[in-house]
């Protein structure tokens, strides 16, 4: 227990990699106890979940700990990451280690995938569903795989069993057998020695040189370094109690019944970047984009140490890699928080139940407020908002009459366009006259409505408003 | 001399042993690998489709589009209540019917219709489509999935029993008339 270390790595910045260990154990114990309950059977998986919630004792937080842990595991391993990254860790001689810490997240996002699944609720049953859709989109061989992944021709019985054997056999095997390589290199390998930049990173030298940094300006692993691990490690684990005690278990959500479809299905957090991106990226993108951008991800990782296998390991010195990690924080936020309040999807209640704010609805002919019911029974509404209130999936409509003339409003709801349907054949030409009357009046006060100047020449008089707004 | 030396009885015997259990291991292996494949290979052969009733014509009235479930053709005691399916039966004139699948042919989440404005909305990502199921608007590249159906003796029978997909649905056709 010697095992000496160099003298900077007994920093708070190396515990990330032993928490992510301790947040594992955590999972195996936790994911025991789970399947002593838990029954792994389309009929029944939801109810089991229901019955350790209420029904057995602490089963709650024995869940909340397993849910919750999963959670600070795919985040802790993030940070890993890119810690081991801006550290310049990856380098020589120490690639296959970041090879094993790239299958290690593959597996680790796969048990968090495949333990969504387990919770085999409404969220889980259409999330199988897109991920089905997803790989039949594989060319050839897509309903091939789509058959295999479900275990027969739609999600049931076997598509749960499958999942519950990847989940609790197959998928943490691999994970238990990376994680000892992965383990064994680092402590064949010796911690990566804190960069100072200018120490440059050479074959011929390296391993000479960290040697002598090592006796010279060594300290024992244990217990000059293991100490901030522990007490890392044990705050982790009080606050994956805490939030299991806290905030409690994940779901179960609605039953896994198909025929309910007052449902709007959402990913778990770690997945809610890609909801976003299947939302945004243009339709005719998606597939190539879905097939070959985790492929061409993970090919970059792989090939990371072996392109850049020597030379500086400080981050003062790597601009390009502090950018790189910059840019996929910022992306992968931004697509969490758009996610979180998701902008494309209608809102599917708003024609009924959020009502237009009675500014919009005072002062208004009689035509114009038969228009603003139109708006609402054709739920206009699902996908505008008024007020800030309602559906973002299209423009907000507060000042419409502003952008549009009368005209163009007509075009644009008898024939949609812009990614809006055509109403045409939905609106009679009464209903049509009575929603632009009021689209007309959405304007900020004082501002007059858009006006086509060429129609005013043409008619051959002052120009008019539209017949209808003249009040 | 260090031929002689390598092929000892026993080096002889332990490449023997390995060739041995290779030869075992493939026949151990076929079968594991067919029992795997079996949702892809055997029971495609038979297909997994066939002729479900959803009910009267009754319950369909002409001009409007409604809500059916069907208990999925293939399905094993303790599916549960996964093996109900929900569909759109759309009567377009009392003679001509479009059955939609429930999923949105973007990733299949659950599409709602909504008679007021005649369209089907889709929760996750914004797919519309017009009562006749041609794509209006959102991330989806096609129209919404449809079922074959005949009618016989007073019910309605539609041709389902897989999870329509977008790469796969070639089994579904698109009718030429349209719901109005």
């Amino acid at each position: 227990m010697e095992h000496p270390v160099p003298r900077e790595t007994a920093s708070w910045f190396y515990v990330f990699g032993s928490a992510a260990f301790v947040v594992f154990i955590l999972q195996i114990v936790t994911g025991i106890m789970l399947a002593l309950i838990y029954v792994p059977s389309a009929g029944e998986a939801w109810t089991s979940l229901q019955t350790l919630n209420h029904n057995v004792a602490l089963g709650w937080f024995i869940r909340g700990l397993h849910g919750w842990g999963s959670n600070f595991m795919v985040a802790i391993v993030l940070i890993h990451m890119v810690q081991v990254f801006l550290f310049g860790a990856y380098k020589y001689p120490r690639e296959l280690t970041w090879i094993v810490g790239v299958f290690l997240l593959l597996v680790t996002l796969a048990m968090a995938f495949t333990g969504q699944v387990l919770r085999f609720d409404q969220d889980a049953y259409w999330g199988l569903g897109i991920g089905a859709s997803i790989a039949s989109r594989v060319p050839l061989l897509g309903p091939s795989i789509v058959n295999l992944m479900l275990g027969g021709p739609i999600i049931a019985g076997a598509t749960l069993s499958r999942f519950f054997a990847l989940h609790v056999f197959v998928v943490p095997g691999l994970l238990i057998a990376f994680v000892a390589v992965h383990i064994l290199m680092v402590l064949k390998l010796g911690i990566n020695e804190w960069p100072m930049p200018g120490r440059v990173v050479r074959k011929a030298t390296y391993v000479q040189d960290y040697h002598e940094l090592t006796k010279k300006d060594g300290l024992p692993f244990v217990p000059s370094a293991v100490w901030k691990d522990l007490f890392f490690a044990a705050f982790i684990l009080l606050s994956i109690a805490a939030c299991a005690a806290y905030f409690g278990p994940f779901g179960p959500s609605g039953p896994p019944d198909p025929t309910i479809i007052q449902t709007a299905p959402r990913p778990d957090y770690f997945f809610l970047w890609l909801y976003a991106v299947l939302s945004l990226l243009p339709p005719s993108m998606e597939t190539p984009a879905l097939l070959m951008g985790p492929v061409l991800v993970i090919i970059a990782l792989l090939l990371l140490p072996f392109i850049f296998g020597e030379g500086e390991k400080s981050w003062r010195r790597r601009p390009i890699a502090v950018l790189t990690i910059l840019l996929a924080a910022v992306a992968l936020g931004t697509f969490t928080r758009l996610a979180g309040n998701a902008p494309w999807s209608p809102v599917m209640d708003a024609w009924s139940g959020i009502p237009i704010p009675s500014k919009f609805l005072h002062d208004r002919s009689a035509l114009e407020r038969q228009g603003a019911l139109v708006f609402q029974v054709k739920q206009c509404h699902n996908c505008h908002s008024l007020g800030d209130r309602g559906g973002k999936r299209g423009p907000a409509l507060d000042a419409v009459a502003v952008r549009l003339t009368y005209d163009q409003l007509i075009r644009q709801v008898i024939q949609g366009g812009g990614n809006m349907p055509a109403y045409g054949k939905n609106l009679n030409p009464a209903q049509t006259t009575a929603i632009v009357a009021f689209l007309e009046t959405l304007r900020p006060a004082g501002q007059s409505p858009a006006r086509n100047a060429s129609r005013a020449i043409a008619l051959g008089s002052e120009p008019a408003e539209s017949p209808l707004t003249d009040r | 001399m260090t031929l002689a030396r390598r092929f000892t009885r026993r080096e002889l015997l332990m490449r023997l042993g390995i060739v041995f259990n290779g030869i075992a291991g493939v026949i151990v292996a076929v079968p594991i690998v067919r029992y795997l494949l079996a949702p892809v290979t055997r029971e495609r052969k038979v297909g997994y489709d066939s002729w479900i009733p959803l009910g009267n014509l009754e319950q369909f009235p002409s001009g409007e589009t409604r809500l059916a479930t069907y208990r999925n053709p293939v399905v094993n005691p303790w599916d549960g209540d996964t093996a109900d399916i929900a569909c759109w039966v759309c009567n377009v004139d009392g003679q001509m019917f479009q059955v939609f699948a429930i999923n949105c042919a973007h990733l299949g989440c659950p599409v709602r219709w909504f008679p007021q404005s005649s369209l089907f909305m889709c929760p996750c990502h914004g797919g519309v489509y017009y009562q006749d199921g041609s794509r209006a608007s959102g991330p989806p590249e096609r129209g919404l999935f449809e079922y074959h159906y005949r009618i016989e003796s007073g019910k309605l029978l539609i041709k389902a029993g897989e999870m329509p997909t977008p790469g796969q649905a070639g089994n579904i056709v698109r009718n030429i008339r349209t719901c109005v």
